[in-house]
């Protein structure tokens, strides 16, 4: 094979990664803080990627245009769902938050199913088939556009939790519950706002997916499992965790499928999952629980 | 305790005598009544299709077909049928799930599943019940090959797919008086793509076909991103893609085409997917061009005319296609069979459907007729170009409709 073929390969790999990272941000900043695994994370997000179809078929915005107000959408989202829902179980047992996460996450399919049907839709913009070419590197815009928009929000996320006063707040949580108490912090609130963020996260890479996948109300599942996979490499709570774990994945995807068989992709993308586990259990960037 | 239940048991009244002669009379005297109603039900069909899942485009479409049926029955003087609709969600499991649960609910025929896996599932579910099941669309030869007593599929299995492509191909070649060197494989990886990967190996040397393979590249029919398959096969050097696959990912390939600016000299597909609805309404004028070597229908023919005028006034604009046809076709056995059974008896269903013999049909060749595995073995296949969001016929010379344009137009320059 050409050697071009594995450069091209190994970019597209990475840009689907960054995107991939940028939804298991948000899953990774809800467990870093909150402790609640939300195990309707791709749910969210398939409800994002309808949103930015609806936004595109009846007003013909683009996806990238709608990454923020689609992220407003589903941090009121999350931020009512944490407040109204979940708070009442953070101090029941994990199974109790698992079955509710659940169980929210089978009520989101069904309606999406419901409102949208089972077929697969699409956005279809004027950039959709193009590509950049370089020398001999073909690159997918639609995937350099989505990857540069992962980096943008993930960098806005991390200046949020490093220099604002809230970002510290919520900081403050994850590091020490009984302490923020003691402060004086509304940990409630925090932790709703949180909720709120990481469902941003989702709600942006919902907006950036719909540009690569065609959506269908079953897609949740598979996306929340690819979520758990990358943080879990990465690092559970590790916002650079996330977004390297999405990239390794990415990666170890497209490269699978190039040297061996495309039909293994997964496979190697899990036995990266448990070289990890065996060798680094708190993830490559995860901090090791005493 | 004991007293009360002597009590209850011990004395017949004049009354409940009275009573009980007089609901015999009614019962004795409404019966025939009873016997003309069961003899002019409707007969209970338990529709099971993909309609959601990764295959819902497919089964979808396969669903108009099953809607514009019993219109076309009643006219040409077949009882209606009673549809009971399930989705096998595009789910081996959840087929054979759903074949029990319609079992249960009264279901008398089984039709279904398009998908080989999940016809296979709902094949030994049916088996299993002593329930006749006439598949509509699945290839994979082994669901007729278990010596079943009540499936039955008209639907050609994969090595005559493949067999009659290549026939269809070398037609086109010497046509065009052009053909490619070299082809890649790009196949999904479940129970058909399988089935005609294997197949491929046996048929294709018999063929004596100008190319040769490059590189087989199998892929997962859920796929979300085939990037790296299309690269795999663009970096072969390939002149042509020889394709089996399904709806999502026809277009995912089409789109990886067009981004990587690979334009092949041909794609030659041997499975659904490039001729579908939704393939030409996504995809618009990058639609036009592929060539599906499949099982098809004869437009010269009077009951494929009216499946045609049935399904342009039920969706207008929709293409009538291999879903519409062995879909309707494999109702109209089922309509067939209770007509000439007079029962809704399973075993009388299946004896009558082992003797079908329909030649006011759809799809080509002498008409529906089942040899002893209950596999009709008479059809024929064709070969369909897309040409501006519409299908035509290229080869077969007797059944074709068009010249077929060759090489296919650069993607860069539609």
């Amino acid at each position: 094979m050409p050697a071009e073929i594995y450069l091209n390969v190994a970019v597209g790999g990475i840009l689907t990664g960054l995107v991939y990272g940028l939804m298991a941000l948000g899953l990774s900043v809800i467990f870093g803080v909150v402790r609640v695994v939300n195990f309707a994370h791709g749910e969210m997000m398939t409800i994002a990627m309808y949103l930015a179809i609806l936004a595109f078929s009846a007003l013909k915005l683009d996806p990238l245009v709608m990454m923020v107000p689609i992220a407003a959408v589903l941090f009121a989202l999350g931020y009512a769902m944490q407040a109204a829902l979940i708070n009442p179980f953070i101090n029941r047992p994990e199974h109790s938050q698992f079955i509710l996460l659940v169980a929210v996450a089978i009520i989101m399919v069904n309606v999406l199913l419901i409102i949208f049907g089972p077929d697969a839709r699409n956005v279809m913009t004027s950039y959709s088939f193009d590509s950049f070419q370089v020398g001999p590197l073909i690159v997918d815009a639609t995937k350099v556009y989505a990857g540069a928009a992962a980096i943008a929000v993930a960098a806005v996320l991390f200046a949020f939790f490093r220099f604002t006063y809230v970002g510290q707040a919520i900081r403050a949580c994850a590091d020490n519950y009984t302490g923020a108490l003691v402060v004086g912090l509304n940990v409630k609130q925090l932790y709703a706002l949180t909720f709120g963020i990481g469902a941003a996260c989702v709600g942006a890479a919902g907006a950036m997916i719909v540009l690569i996948v065609d959506v269908t109300p079953a897609l949740g599942p598979a996306y929340t499992l690819l979520a758990f996979i990358i943080v879990i490499t990465g690092g559970l709570g590790s916002m650079p965790g996330a977004l390297l774990g999405g990239i390794l994945i990415g990666l170890t995807e497209a490269m699978a499928g190039l040297l061996f068989s495309p039909s293994a992709k997964s496979m190697f993308a899990f036995g990266l999952l448990v070289i990890v586990l065996l060798f680094r259990p708190q993830g490559i960037m995860g901090k090791r629980v005493a | 305790m004991n007293r009360k239940s002597n009590s209850s048991t011990a004395r017949v009244s004049r009354r409940a005598v009275a009573a009980g002669l007089g609901a015999a009379g009614i019962l004795a005297g409404t019966s025939p009544f009873n016997i003309l109603r069961a003899q002019g039900a409707a007969l209970k069909v338990g529709s099971l299709l993909p309609r959601s899942g990764f295959q819902a485009g497919i089964g979808q479409d396969c669903q108009r077909g099953v809607d514009i049926t019993n219109g076309i029955l009643k006219e040409l003087g077949y009882r209606e049928l009673q549809i009971m609709n399930a989705d096998t969600e595009s789910n081996v499991d959840n087929a054979r799930a759903q074949a029990e649960k319609l079992i249960s609910e009264g279901a008398q025929l089984l039709m279904g599943a398009f998908d080989s896996g999940q016809s296979t599932a709902i094949a030994q579910v049916a088996e299993q019940k002593g329930i006749p099941y006439v598949i509509n669309i699945a290839a994979a030869p082994p669901i007729t090959e278990q010596g079943y007593k009540f499936v039955f599929r008209n639907f050609p299995i994969a090595p005559v797919i493949l067999g009659d492509a290549f026939v269809n191909q070398k037609e086109i070649f010497a046509a065009t008086g052009s053909a490619p060197k070299t082809v890649a494989f790009l196949h999904v990886n479940d129970t058909f793509g399988t089935a005609m990967k294997n197949g491929i190996g046996g048929i294709m040397p018999k063929h004596n076909m100008p190319f040769t393979i490059a590189e087989t590249i199998s892929y997962d029919p859920a796929a979300r991103d085939l990037s790296v398959e299309v690269a795999k096969a663009k970096a072969t050097g390939a002149e042509a893609l020889l394709v089996v696959s399904r709806l999502n990912d026809a277009i995912l390939l089409t789109r990886e085409l067009v981004k990587q600016r690979w334009s092949p000299m041909a794609i030659l597909s041997m499975g659904p997917g490039w001729y579908e609805d939704q393939y030409l309404k996504t995809l618009g004028k990058l639609s036009d061009g592929p060539l599906s070597f499949v099982p098809w229908y004869d437009p010269n023919k009077k009951v494929a005319k009216m499946l045609e005028a049935a399904l342009a006034k039920a969706s207008p604009g929709v293409n009538m296609n291999t879903n519409h046809v062995y879909t309707f076709e494999a109702l109209l056995v089922a309509a067939d069979a209770y007509k000439r059974a007079g029962s809704t008896d399973p075993k009388a269903l299946a004896d009558a459907i082992r003797t079908t013999n329909i030649i006011d049909n759809v799809s080509p060749g002498p008409g529906i007729m089942f040899n002893e595995k209950g596999q009709n073995d008479k059809l024929k296949n064709s070969a369909i170009q897309n040409r501006d969001g519409k299908l035509v016929t290229v080869a077969p010379k007797e059944a074709a409709n068009a010249k077929v344009e060759w090489p296919l137009k650069p993607y860069d320059k539609r």
